[in-house]
């Protein structure tokens, strides 16, 4: 360490044009093709004269279905690059046996594993789930928007201010080449010296802040913003697994918050939390980690649980069975969730009694989810179920989800994993639940609720092909991987020697080529909805005959959601309504208090991105004034005490006569 | 489908003007729910680590429990003098509001002034974070606790100023009710600080 | 159709409608609370300072008691903790972190015993410690 810095250290850091990846063609041509589609939109957008309306009513909008169609969108568009990742490692590993190294080096390779983990996870599945549950709860509980609104706004540019933070790393400098979790002393300061592990920790930094207040905003909301008559037990089920998921996120994102820093004190500060000597112990992050990583998953399964449950019953024409057990479940997978943590690592040497312990309870954890399959395959039972979309979604879930909870089950035993763990038959069990379980779960929300937010449903066809291309690429990409796992492969491995285990892995690849296939049918489903959305236009507000409030909006409900807050008498309240004669109301409408809409938190996540890119190349004096700025920033905005508005009676009565003309001409 | 005759009063299933509850103050009791998560990893990071010496110095020769003491009756006062603050707040005084909250920043910034004293004191004599596990896992528990009291500070300077500008409005209330759990919060962190970090340190 | 002038509802905030279910305490329940946290603190410090039980453990134990006697008397004094705030789930939200604060530590506590214990064959604590 030099005794004093240069001004230009203070301001570069180690930040030098020798971070730009010139030299490796991969980055290079994507990077070109980024730079690019990327100016293409720009341009458009310019072309179109459309900045005006992207800022006023988009980017500074305080509107829980606007804020939840752009997490969909961020979400899916780094489905794009998760799954480029994806494509990646399973061409290097069919292709990397003996002599032939394929075309990624292991320094490269490592990033890529590492990228497709930290970008699936925190960058595609949570985002998707996060903006169902922001879309959806609201509605269903009658609420015109969440408990705080600007938060809200906040909670989504932090999201998208970290992810962009990850993929900044794919052009300026590297990403880090631990894993996704990011074990020190790997990723001690002493083995990962590079920006990687920086860029890292900040990305999640800065998205965590914005999921653990998205958790908040959503817990007030359902406690406090139901509508009235609409007690605890009456709420749809995806509000009740909304409210637990969010119960989790208060509960479990903290610890990684804590963990990081730690990790990047050790880093940053030559802190001993982590480290081999001077009474560090890295199993303390291994532990503490998973505390929040096992509540991870449930956070990212518990949603898809609550969007098949709204789809068996809506596509079956019936009531939910056992909706008070489904409850029960839930709420007793929450809790359970805090005590199984360990079985990530049952071969860390804590010994027989501890990892007893905790292989009984991720045992015993596997039983209400069970409860919760047999309560869909009950309501089945005796229904008149429509092979809609979003059925044939929960039909792959139930049987693809269930392979993979027995595997899990199977690892849950210590003795098992022993042999197991970190093995390829691992990543099987994982991907297995977390595909089946919650990705073929968002795609049946994705298709379910698409005709609420836009008016018109997507298009079956291309759906169809998607789902087949998608289930069936699924199969052929993830056997194989279980029957390696058995055979012993290792998991992370960017070369082989063996050349029998290759067939498992060209096997492993075709499959992955189907679901790009799938995933090209997707878009090509966006694409061609939109084109003909005349001819798929629903004009009901209720094109599948819905049994929850959401359905009784019109679609897109307006700004407001409901001219008049609903009264709710029963479970399954609009199937209640419909039942009962309920007429829509066509008067005496009254003014709407409403917030406003700002660009405070798009301020705030772009100085916390700039900070955070300074803290990675060690740019001392622009993340201290970046600091200063945000502080000023957040301050500022604490000072506005000017933020909400009144929608006149007129444009009430406005939408809503729109409506009823709508209506009537379509009755 | 029509019937221009349902109004919304006389309907079974409508309000025709609902305002939700407020959520602030629940919200903020579940942040700080979330708070003492963080501080509970840094406890339990505490409690694995704190006895690693590294052949260094332990918390008996290190810990001054009469600094200690003293910061423990500065924060404890510091509560009580924003209890008084609420209670002139509820009696709608402003200034005896602002005058109770400004002696609570004073007693607050004395915490962290004595705080920093025993930190840059132990920096100095070679027993900085760097040089144990034990030392690094106290300065990030302890140093967590008077980050979250400086920031408590920097928002009660802003309050006292929105306070001067828009007087004892409902918003300011449920902001001065925020800043009232933030502050006793950190208050009972300290209660677990004193007595795991300072008092079973020292204990052999 | 009537455009009432709304601004009124800024005064009560949309939240309170007469009835205020939050418990605000009293001069004297402020100084019953600190007099209560003075003795919970002075005792604790007394007992270490002036080394009065010969066994640490029994010193821990009694120390954690008193802490944890005085983070109640915090709670209810201070923060005005009761079942009926926010409807009961102030105290349901408390009553759940408490519970997965006790399941963090304790379960790091005990998993972390174990796996130094085993990882570190032939180790005292003692020597574990001061390894540098």
């Amino acid at each position: 360490m030099q005794d004093h810095m240069t001004l230009s250290q203070l301001i570069f850091g180690r930040l030098s044009w020798e971070a730009i990846p010139f030299h490796e063609p991969i980055l290079l041509v994507t990077f070109i093709a980024v730079a690019l589609g990327g100016a293409a939109v720009l341009g458009l957008i310019t072309k179109y004269q459309l900045w005006g309306t992207l800022w006023r009513d988009w980017i500074t909008s305080i509107d829980h279905k606007k804020i939840g169609i752009m997490y969909m969108i961020f979400g899916l568009i780094m489905l794009l690059r998760g799954f480029a990742d994806a494509v990646m490692m399973r061409a290097q590993q069919a292709l990397s046996f003996g002599d032939a190294h394929g075309f990624l080096p292991p320094h490269h390779y490592d990033q890529i594993f590492t990228a497709h983990g930290v970008i699936m996870i925190f960058f595609v599945a949570m985002p998707l789930v996060t903006g169902l549950m922001n879309y959806v709860v609201p509605l269903q509980i009658g609420a015109r928007d969440v408990a705080f609104p600007f938060l809200n706004n906040f909670s989504f540019w932090m999201s998208v201010f970290g992810g962009m933070l990850t993929m900044a790393s794919l052009f300026v400098g590297e990403f880090a080449r631990t894993g996704w979790l990011a074990y020190p002393p790997l990723s001690g300061i002493l083995a990962s010296p590079d920006v990687g592990v920086d860029y890292y920790i900040w990305s999640l930094q800065i998205a965590g802040v914005g999921t653990l207040l998205s958790g908040i905003n959503l817990v007030v909301t359902i406690v406090k913003m139901r509508a009235p008559g609409m007690s605890m037990m009456k709420m749809p089920v995806f509000t009740w697994t909304s409210l637990c998921t969010n119960v989790l996120i208060v509960a479990a994102f903290p610890v990684l918050t804590a963990v990081l820093a730690m990790l990047s004190l050790d880093r940053m500060f030559g802190t001993n939390f982590f480290t081999n000597d001077l009474g560090g112990n890295a199993m303390v992050y291994v532990n503490l980690i998973w505390i929040w990583g096992h509540p991870e998953v449930y956070i990212l399964v518990l949603p898809a649980f609550g969007i098949f449950s709204e789809v068996v019953s809506t596509f079956c024409g019936k009531r939910l069975f056992g909706y008070t057990s489904m409850v029960y479940a839930t709420v007793v997978i929450t809790l359970l969730s805090y005590l199984v943590w360990l079985h990530h690592f049952f071969t860390m040497g804590s010994g027989a009694s501890v990892n007893s312990f905790f292989g009984i309870t991720t045992m015993i954890i596997s039983i209400p989810t069970g409860a919760k399959i047999f309560n869909w395959l009950f309501t089945m039972y005796r229904g008149r179920i429509r092979f809609e979309l979003p059925m044939m979604w929960t039909i792959a879930f139930m049987i693809t989800f269930v392979i993979g909870g027995m595997t899990g089950v199977l690892l849950a035993v210590p003795p098992a994993d022993f042999v197991l763990h970190n093995s390829l038959f691992l990543i099987a069990h994982f991907h297995n639940v977390i595909i089946g379980g919650v990705l073929f779960g968002l795609f049946a929300g994705i298709n379910y609720w698409f005709p609420k937010a836009f008016g018109f449903k997507l298009d079956e066809f291309w759906g169809k092909v998607s789902f087949w291309c998608w289930v069936i690429g699924f199969y052929a990409a993830f056997m194989p991987l279980y029957v390696l796992g058995l055979m012993g492969v290792t998991r992370r491995m960017s070369h082989f020697e063996d050349p029998s285990l290759r067939i498992w892995f060209v096997i492993a690849a075709i499959g992955a080529g189907l679901i790009a296939i799938g995933i090209g049918a997707m878009i090509m489903q966006f694409v061609v909805s939109f084109l003909r959305r005349d001819k798929l236009r629903d004009v009901t507000g209720d094109p599948w005959g819905g049994r929850t409030l959401e359905w009784s909006t019109s679609s897109p409900p307006p700004d407001y959601n409901f001219a008049f807050t609903p009264r709710v008498h029963d479970n399954d309240t609009w199937a209640d309504m419909k039942k009962n004669g309920y007429e829509r109301p066509l008067k005496d409408f009254v003014s709407i208090h409403m917030p406003k809409n700002t660009g405070a938190g798009f301020i705030i996540s772009a100085i916390s991105f700039a900070i955070g890119f300074a803290l990675i190349w060690q740019m001392w004096l622009p993340a201290v004034v970046g600091f200063v700025v945000l502080m000023a920033a957040i301050i500022t905005h604490t000072f506005n005490y000017k933020r909400d508005y009144y929608i006149p009676v007129e444009e009430v009565v406005r939408t809503e006569d729109a409506r009823t003309r709508l209506l009537e001409s379509h009755a | 489908m029509s019937n221009h005759n349902a109004t919304a009063d006389s309907s079974r299933y409508f309000v025709r003007e609902h305002h939700p509850e407020n959520g602030t103050l629940l919200g903020f009791w579940i942040y700080l729910m979330s708070d003492c998560l963080i501080f509970a990893c840094l406890f339990a990071t505490y409690a694995v680590l704190g006895r690693n010496y590294a052949g260094g110095e332990s918390g008996a020769e290190l810990f001054d429990l009469p600094l200690v003491a003293v910061n423990t009756s500065l924060l404890l006062l510091s509560s009580i003098t924003y209890g008084f603050a609420m209670l002139e707040m509820q009696k709608k005084k402003l200034k005896p509001t602002m005058i109770w909250l400004a002696i609570t920043g004073l007693l607050g910034a004395g915490f962290i002034y004595f705080e920093l004293y025993e930190f840059v004191h132990l920096i100095h004599e070679g027993n900085g974070p760097q040089r144990s596990g034990f030392l690094t896992s106290f300065f990030a528990l302890v140093g967590t606790h008077g980050l979250h009291v400086t920031f408590g500070i920097v928002w009660l300077i802003t309050l006292l100023f929105q306070l001067k500008k828009h007087g004892l409005t409902p918003e300011n209330g449920r902001r001065l009710m925020c800043l009232s759990m933030f502050w006793h919060f950190l208050d009972v962190v300290w209660i677990g600080v004193f007595t795991f970090v300072y008092l079973m340190g020292v204990l052999p | 159709m009537s455009d009432h002038n709304h601004d009124h509802h800024d005064d009560h905030g949309h939240g309170h409608h007469g009835h205020d279910d939050h418990d605000h305490g009293s001069v004297k329940s402020y100084v019953t609370g600190f007099i209560l946290a003075v003795i919970l603190t002075a005792i604790p410090f007394w007992l270490v300072m002036g080394k009065v039980f010969d066994k640490s453990s029994t010193t821990g134990f009694v120390l954690l008691g008193l802490a944890a006697v005085q983070i109640v008397v915090h709670m209810v004094y201070f923060l005005h903790m009761n079942t009926k705030s926010e409807g009961g789930w102030n105290m349901l939200a408390t009553i759940f972190t408490v519970m997965i604060v006790v399941i963090m530590l304790s379960g790091s506590i005990w998993v972390m015993y174990h796996m130094n214990h085993n990882m570190m064959p032939g180790m005292t604590s003692g020597m574990a410690h001061d390894m540098p």
